[in-house]
């Protein structure tokens, strides 16, 4: 008898049920482009972590006899400066290495800020339904009116300009989204039967918005946290390089673009380098939000 | 219809609401005292501020003060600016025809090439070409168009010496403002030579500008395109014995075309905030560098005005954009 379950079993064995993780993951490798976003973020991660030991060089060391040096492989270069030096002499390079720990952070803190912030209005905003909503979202609906740079633009004009107050700022721009997804979900979950019967065992409003129903609308949430990285990356950039966000000397890449703007002529490098490095990590995020949103959505595909 | 249009109009009541106690909120929210923000003036006597005080308002109750501000933005008074004296309203609506010269560029050469790029990707799905199109336009979309803007002038106007690198039109060309439009105004006076200085001071701020609508609206087709070819009209049309660029053209695209009109329109937001940006780096005289300029010096009033007139135009386009996808879709109409 047990020889015969055993046999059933062993037949049974090689049809083995995947695990959501792996599941997820077979879907999301299927692209290469999602693959290749998550490869450069991972190095650009890395980067981050280990500036301080990747780095030839101090970022705000200023070798005052290499001044606007060119790349390595130009006429005039040095193995010393690979990616040339600025005008006053720092090296490019480890400027943009010790930038991508200002641009991954300030894509953490303003995505951290805005989605939690988010979240909460959103789930607010779908489950008490009435006047909550329609203030929170008519609010929305006014950010939303304007662009996203000019919304930026004021903001830092009330809080004034710098790095913190830049992320602040992106984080206010990209509330929106994040509310009327996470109201969307609510509303369209709230509905539904294992709702419905978690209520009826007792479970109180906050539980059932944050432990019953906040999970099962994350894929969406996830999704826009990935693209909103993005913009938050470039909006940051941008207000760096209209001299509203970080402030020389720091080496953020958007304004080292604009320090260096008079000598774009001259040295082309010290403007090439910062933009590419933007390009890069924005497209690595914009690559893998792509990716999240087919792998965890079939709906979404396109 | 007119139901429709109406009960759409007025949702857009609140938003502006919104939008003017942004603008009002912004003068008080600006650290500092809100009288030196409005005159400009620093480390003025206490009895001139005073005077002030009283002149702009400041003394009375916060919603009077707001009340005040709603009845001079609907009488078109938007205040005078600090830096040239001159009513915001007047300097706004100066130098707004070449943003929107300057955008409206952008968004044809967005649609010319995004549209049949997206096409084409969505017909040879899975081949070179389509991964070619998808490549290039998700680099578009992931541009920072400030340093995408420096290489176009550093290939084409540095190296190349092609086109200008800043600017409207040339100087020695005296063009008398009818419009405001720069290529009508030279139109108009027949002069051959400064429209063509014109143009070549338009194209590459055009392609900055234009970029990342050009990306977007190739995703967009692409992505429309092949979910309408699914359909089942497509494959009746193709049963009938239809030739195929008929099928393409006339049953596939029609229908393609409703959500990436809806995209378009819906990139006003997205090319206002890039015309700042290109506009700054190429001393466009637009609003866009007006706008900067103004806060950069801080000019309060017109950052202000600038922020109400923008979100306004915003808001205005987006309902527009609205009532017109319910003219074409009478599914929205009636829900």
């Amino acid at each position: 008898m047990s020889e015969a379950v055993s046999a059933v079993a062993d037949d049974v064995a090689p049809v083995r049920i995947e695990g959501p993780w792996r599941e997820f993951w077979r879907a999301y490798a299927q692209s290469r482009g999602a693959l290749l976003g998550l490869g450069l973020t991972v190095a650009l991660i890395l980067c981050a972590i280990f500036a301080g030991v990747i780095a030839p060089h101090p970022p705000y060391e200023q070798y005052r006899e290499f001044t606007l040096t060119p790349p390595a492989w130009q006429a005039g270069g040095t193995k010393d400066f690979i990616l040339g030096t600025d005008p006053v002499g720092r090296d490019i390079l480890s400027r943009l290495i010790h930038g991508t720990r200002l641009s991954l952070l300030i894509g953490l803190i303003s995505v951290a800020i805005s989605l939690s912030l988010g979240v909460v209005l959103g789930l607010v905003a779908g489950y008490v339904r009435g006047w909550v909503e329609t203030t929170i979202m008519r609010l929305m609906d006014v950010m939303l009116a304007l662009p996203s740079l000019l919304l930026a633009i004021a903001v830092v004009a009330i809080l004034g300009p710098g790095l913190i107050n830049a992320m602040y700022a992106i984080a206010i721009v990209l509330l929106p989204h994040y509310v009327r997804l996470a109201r969307a979900a609510v509303i369209a979950e709230a509905g539904k039967e294992y709702v419905q019967s978690s209520k009826i065992a007792g479970a109180g409003p906050l539980r059932l918005m944050f432990s019953t129903i906040l999970p099962n609308c994350l894929a969406p949430l996830i999704v826009q946290a990935t693209l909103g990285f993005s913009s938050a990356i470039l909006d940051a950039a941008a207000l760096g390089f209209l001299g509203l966000g970080a402030q020389p000397p720091t080496p953020e890449w958007g304004s080292m673009l604009a320090d260096a703007l008079e000598f774009i002529q001259r040295a082309p490098w010290v403007v090439t380098f910062p933009g590419l490095a933007i390009l890069v990590t924005v497209l690595a995020f914009n690559l893998m939000g792509d990716g999240l949103r087919d792998a965890l959505d079939p709906k979404l595909k396109r | 219809m007119l139901a429709f249009i109406l009960r759409r109009a007025a949702l857009i009541i609140p938003t502006f609401i919104g939008v003017t106690l942004l603008a009002f909120a912004l003068i008080h929210l600006i650290p500092g005292d809100p009288v030196e923000n409005l005159s400009g003036e620093r480390g003025m006597d206490p009895a001139r501020r005073e005077r002030l005080l009283h002149q702009f308002g400041l003394d009375r109750p916060l919603p009077v003060q707001y009340g005040e501000y709603i009845g001079q933005v609907l009488k078109g008074d938007l205040g005078t600016s600090l830096t040239t004296h001159e009513p915001v309203l007047d300097e706004f609506l100066t130098l707004f025809p070449a943003t929107i010269e300057l955008a409206f560029f952008a968004m044809l050469l967005a649609v010319a090439i995004g549209l049949p790029a997206g096409i084409l990707a969505a017909l040879k799905r899975n081949t070179v070409a389509d991964y070619a199109v998808m490549g290039v336009s998700l680099t578009g979309y992931s541009m920072p168009i400030f340093w995408w803007a420096l290489l176009l002038i550093l290939f084409f106007s540095v190296q190349l010496g092609w086109t200008p690198v800043s600017g409207r039109i040339a100087v020695e060309y005296d063009v008398p403002a009818a419009t405001g439009f720069m290529l009508i105004d030279t139109l108009k006076i027949h002069d051959w030579a400064a429209l063509r200085s014109a143009l070549s001071h338009l194209i590459l701020p055009s392609i900055a500008l234009g970029t990342i609508p050009l990306a977007v609206i190739a995703r967009m087709t692409r992505s429309s395109m092949l979910e309408v070819l699914r359909e089942d009209y497509v494959r009746t049309a193709r049963a009938k014995g239809l030739p195929r660029w008929r099928v393409i053209l006339v049953h596939a695209l029609r229908n393609a075309l409703i959500p990436v009109i809806t995209v378009i329109g819906l990139q006003v937001g997205l090319l206002l905030s890039g015309a700042i940006l290109t506009e700054t780096i190429f001393s466009w005289p637009g609003v866009g560098n007006w706008l900067i300029h103004g806060v950069q010096s801080r000019d309060y009033p017109v950052v202000q005005g600038g922020i109400l007139l923008i979100a306004t135009i915003v808001i205005s386009v987006n309902l527009v954009v609205d009532l017109l996808y319910g003219v074409v879709n009478p599914r929205i109409r009636h829900a």
